[in-house]
C-alpha cells in the first residue's frame, strides 16, 4: 500500500516538473542558456511565413547524369542563398513525385517568418555562377587594392570608420577569366592521384578545354581561384600547361569535402533550372491569431472535458482528471524534446487525442463499475476492471493509428502535423490510462466494495 | 435490447441519410478548395474596420490585369479574399499594387494576411494521394479486424465482421461527405486537404467504436451470454452503450470547442469531424451491429 502510494506521489511530482519544462519557456525570468528551455517549434501557419515548391526541370540534364546529385547539389546551393539571407530556422527539403518518366523532382522552401516574398525570391532564383579566376599580376595595381586592404585593416582595428574606397570591392589575390562553370563538362572525386586524400578532377567541354590550356600554360606554378558564387573554394596550383581539358584539383581535402566541392562544381556545370509552381505566404497577424485561437480551444476543451469527467464519474473521474493534466504535460515536453512543429491542425489533433485519451479512462471505468457488482474485493474489480478493458482499448486505438500512419504518408506538412500529434497522442493515451489511472485507483486504497464506494466509483446519474 | 428490435427502424433512417448525401452530392457537388484544383488566394486586411473598398470596385480595377475570372469577398469588417486561377509572383505583386487604397476620408492601409499559389499539378497529386490513402486505410482497417477477431467463427465468422465494418465505414463516409457539400452549397465549405484529413480521422473513429462493441460481442459469445446470437448481440449493445455514447460525447465537445473557439483554419474541419463523429458512433451502435445479427438469421434460413 504504501508503495503505491509513494508511487502515485512520485507520478504527481513527475507531472508537475513536466508542466514546469513545458511552461518555463514562457515564464519571464527564464534563461534561454538553461538546457531545459526549449521553445515550442511553431509551423509557418502559426507564425507566419512562406512555403514555396519548385519544380525542377530534369529535362535538360544528359540521360547519364544523376538526377539525385544534382537535386543535392541544387537543395545545398539553396541552402546556403537561405542562410545568406539571414532566415531563421529554413526547411529545404528534396521531394520526388511519381516515378520513371511521369515522376518529377521539387524542392520545398520554407522560409519561416519571411513574408516578403518578393525579396526571398530574388535571393532564391538566382542561378549560382561557378569562376575560376587566374593571379592578380604583380605590380602597382595590386599594390595599391592591397595597400587598401591594409589601410582599412589598420582603420579597422583602431576603430575607426573605413573609408568607402572603391579599390576595396575588388579581390587582391585574383582576377577574373574567361573561365566559367558555363564550359564545365563534369566533376567527380578522383581517388588515384599521387596523394593520400581525394582529388576531384574536372572536365571542360571543348570550348573551355583551349580556354583551360590557354590559362594554365600562361599561370604555370602559379594559383588558379576556383569561386563559387563569389566565394572562394580553393585555389590549386598550376603544375603544368593541360591541353586535355581535363584538371586534378588536388588539396587538403577530406572525402566528404571533395564530394562536396563535386557537387557544388557539378552544379555550376549543370544548373538545375528550377520553376516556382507553388507559394504560399501567411502573414504573421493571422499567424499569431491562429496560434492564440488553438491555445484558447485546448484550455477550454481540458476544462470542459474535465467538469464532464468529474461530474459523470465522480470520484473515478477526478482520477482521470489528474491522469489527463499528466497525460497533456507529457504530450507537450515530447512537443519540445522531439521537437514536433505544431501546426494550426496539429493543435487540433492534440485536441482531439485529448477527446480520445479520456475514452480509454471512460472504458475502464464502465468495466470497474460492472466488476464491482460482482465482487466484494475492489482490488479484484480493478484488476479485472484493466485486464477486460485492455483488448478493446488495444484494439480500438490501433485502428486510429492506422489511420494516422496513412495519414502522416499522405499528408503536406499541414496533413502530417495532424496525423504526427494524433499518433502520439493515442500511443501516449493507452499508455498514461492503463499505468496512471491504475496507479491512482490502487493507491487510494478501498478495499471494499461497499454502497459508499459504488457511488464514488459509480457513474451516470444515479448510482 | 431495442437496438436489434427496432432495427429497420434505423436501417431505415441511414438509409434517408444516405440517400439525401448522394442526392446533394450529385446535385451540388463538392465544392472543391485550391488546394485540389490550383489556383490562387489573396486575403488582405485594412488597417480601419469598414475603410476598404466595395467587391465591384476591387472587381473593376482587377479586370483590368486580365487574371481570366476571379472572385472578389469581403470578410470580417476589413478584409478582402481574392481568388483567382494560379499566379506568378509578378502577377501576384500586380493584384496587391491594383487593390484600391481609399484615402478619402481615413488613411487606409492594406497588409497582406495571406497569399497561397498552388499549381494545378499539385492539386492533382493531392487529391490522387488522398483518394488513394482512403482506399488504404478502409482495406487496413477491414484486414485488421478480421485479424482481430480471428479466433471467433460461430456463429458469424470473423469475415463477416470486416465486411459489416466496411459497410459501416461507407456509411460514415458517405454522410458526412454528402453534408459537407450541401454545407459547400449554402454556406461556402470548401473541400480541402483538411476536409480529406478529417474524413480519415472519421474512419479511425468510428472503426474504433465498432471495435468497441464487437470485442464486447466477442468476450460475450465466448462466455456464452443470451439464448441465440441476436440476444449476445443486444446484451453486447446495451453493456457498451453508455461508454460509446459517453466518448463521443466527450470528443465531440472538443470539436465544438475548437470550432467555435479555434483557428479559423480548422473551423470546417472540426465540423465534419464532429458529423462524423456523430455517425461513427450511430452506425457502429445502430447499423454495424444489427446488421451481424441480420446477416447471421438470414443465412442460418439458408441453411
Amino acid at each position: 500500500m504504501f508503495q503505491r502510494r509513494f508511487f502515485a506521489v512520485v507520478l504527481i511530482l513527475f507531472g508537475l516538473l513536466l508542466a514546469y519544462f513545458d511552461g518555463y519557456s514562457f515564464l519571464a525570468s527564464a534563461n534561454p542558456e538553461a538546457w531545459f528551455y526549449r521553445p515550442f517549434k511553431l509551423g509557418l501557419d502559426l507564425r507566419g511565413g512562406s512555403h514555396l515548391i519548385y519544380q525542377a526541370d530534369t529535362s535538360t540534364l544528359p540521360a547519364t547524369a544523376d538526377i539525385g546529385e544534382a537535386m543535392s547539389s541544387l537543395k545545398e546551393v539553396i541552402e546556403r542563398r537561405v542562410n545568406a539571407f539571414g532566415v531563421g530556422e529554413p526547411l529545404i527539403q528534396v521531394e520526388q513525385v511519381g516515378v520513371g518518366s511521369a515522376g518529377a523532382h521539387r524542392l520545398i522552401v520554407e522560409l519561416p517568418g519571411v513574408t516578403d516574398l518578393q525579396e526571398a525570391l530574388k535571393v532564391i532564383d538566382v542561378t549560382p555562377i561557378l569562376e575560376f579566376r587566374i593571379e592578380r599580376p604583380e605590380g602597382p595595381e595590386k599594390a595599391a587594392i592591397t595597400k587598401a586592404y591594409e589601410d582599412a585593416r589598420a582603420k579597422y582595428e583602431a576603430g575607426e570608420p573605413i573609408s568607402n574606397d572603391p579599390l576595396l570591392a575588388q579581390d587582391p589575390e585574383f582576377v577574373p577569366s574567361e573561365l566559367t562553370g558555363r564550359y564545365l563538362k563534369r566533376a567527380q572525386v578522383d581517388f588515384t592521384g599521387q596523394t593520400i586524400g581525394p582529388t576531384i578532377s574536372v572536365e571542360f567541354d571543348k570550348t573551355g578545354g583551349d580556354i583551360f590550356a590557354k590559362i594554365t600554360k600562361e599561370n604555370v606554378e602559379k594559383r588558379i581561384g576556383i569561386y563559387l558564387d563569389g566565394q572562394l573554394l580553393s585555389a590549386p596550383v598550376v603544375r603544368e600547361e593541360i591541353k586535355d581539358g581535363k584538371a586534378q584539383i588536388s588539396g587538403d581535402f577530406t572525402v566528404e569535402e571533395a564530394r562536396t566541392l563535386v557537387r557544388n562544381l557539378n552544379l555550376g556545370a549543370l544548373p538545375v533550372p528550377i520553376k516556382l509552381i507553388s507559394t504560399e505566404t501567411i502573414g504573421a497577424t493571422l499567424g499569431q491569431e491562429a496560434l492564440d485561437r488553438g491555445v484558447r480551444a485546448g484550455v477550454i476543451g481540458l476544462l470542459l472535458v474535465a467538469v464532464f469527467m468529474i461530474l459523470w464519474y465522480r470520484a473515478s473521474g477526478v482520477l482521470a482528471v489528474l491522469s489527463l493534466g499528466i497525460y497533456v504535460s507529457l504530450m507537450l515536453a515530447i512537443f519540445k524534446i522531439l521537437p514536433v512543429t505544431l501546426t494550426a491542425a496539429g493543435m487540433a489533433g492534440f485536441i482531439l487525442s485529448v477527446g480520445m485519451a479520456v475514452d480509454a479512462n471512460i472504458l475502464i471505468f464502465a468495466r470497474l463499475k460492472e466488476e464491482m457488482r460482482h465482487t466484494d474485493n475492489m482490488h479484484d474489480a480493478i484488476s479485472h476492471g484493466f485486464t477486460r478493458a485492455w483488448a478493446s482499448i488495444r484494439d480500438s486505438n490501433l485502428s486510429s493509428i492506422i489511420s494516422a500512419l496513412i495519414l502522416f504518408w499522405f499528408g503536406t506538412s499541414l496533413v502530417r502535423g495532424f496525423a504526427l500529434t494524433l499518433a502520439i497522442g493515442v500511443l501516449i493515451s493507452m499508455l498514461t490510462a492503463i499505468s496512471i489511472t491504475r496507479t491512482f485507483l490502487l493507491a487510494i486504497g478501498v478495499t471494499r466494495t461497499n454502497r459508499l464506494n459504488r457511488f464514488f466509483f459509480g457513474s451516470g446519474i444515479r448510482h | 435490447m431495442f437496438v436489434v428490435k427496432y432495427k429497420n427502424l434505423f436501417f431505415l433512417l441511414s438509409a434517408i441519410l444516405i440517400v439525401g448525401s448522394l442526392w446533394s452530392l450529385w446535385y451540388y457537388g463538392l465544392k472543391l478548395g485550391t488546394d485540389f484544383t490550383g489556383g490562387s488566394i489573396l486575403e488582405v486586411t485594412y488597417s480601419f474596420p469598414g475603410v476598404r473598398p466595395t467587391a465591384d470596385t476591387v472587381r473593376a480595377s482587377l479586370d483590368k490585369l486580365n487574371l481570366g475570372p476571379t472572385s472578389v469577398q469581403l470578410a470580417g469588417d476589413r478584409d478582402i479574399i481574392v481568388r483567382s486561377k494560379t499566379l506568378t509572383e509578378a502577377e501576384h505583386v500586380a493584384v496587391v499594387k491594383a487593390l484600391p487604397i481609399l484615402t478619402s476620408d481615413a488613411p487606409s492601409m492594406l497588409t497582406e494576411k495571406r497569399f497561397s499559389s498552388i499549381g494545378p499539378t499539385i492539386g492533382q497529386e493531392l487529391a490522387k494521394r488522398g483518394i488513394l490513402a482512403i482506399i488504404l486505410v478502409v482495406i487496413l482497417i477491414i484486414l485488421f479486424i478480421a485479424f482481430a477477431f480471428r479466433k471467433v467463427s460461430r456463429p458469424v465468422s470473423s469475415w463477416k465482421y470486416g465486411i459489416v465494418a466496411f459497410i459501416a465505414l461507407l456509411h460514415d463516409l458517405i454522410i458526412p461527405t454528402g453534408v459537407f457539400s450541401y454545407l459547400g452549397a449554402i454556406r461556402g465549405f470548401e473541400a480541402d486537404a483538411l476536409f480529406l484529413t478529417g474524413l480519415l480521422t472519421i474512419l479511425g473513429l468510428s472503426i474504433h467504436d465498432t471495435i468497441v462493441v464487437f470485442d464486447r460481442i466477442r468476450e460475450n459469445l465466448k462466455k456464452h451470454v443470451g439464448i441465440d446470437f441476436a440476444e449476445t448481440v443486444g446484451r453486447s449493445l446495451s453493456e457498451t452503450f453508455s461508454r460509446s455514447i459517453n466518448t463521443s460525447l466527450t470528443i465531440i465537445l472538443v470539436l465544438l470547442v475548437i470550432f467555435f473557439y479555434g483557428a479559423t483554419a480548422t473551423r470546417d474541419f472540426s465540423l465534419l469531424m464532429a458529423i462524423g463523429v456523430l455517425v461513427g458512433t450511430y452506425s457502429s451502435i445502430f447499423i454495424a451491429s444489427p446488421l451481424l445479427v441480420v446477416w447471421q438469421k438470414w443465412s442460418s434460413r439458408v441453411k
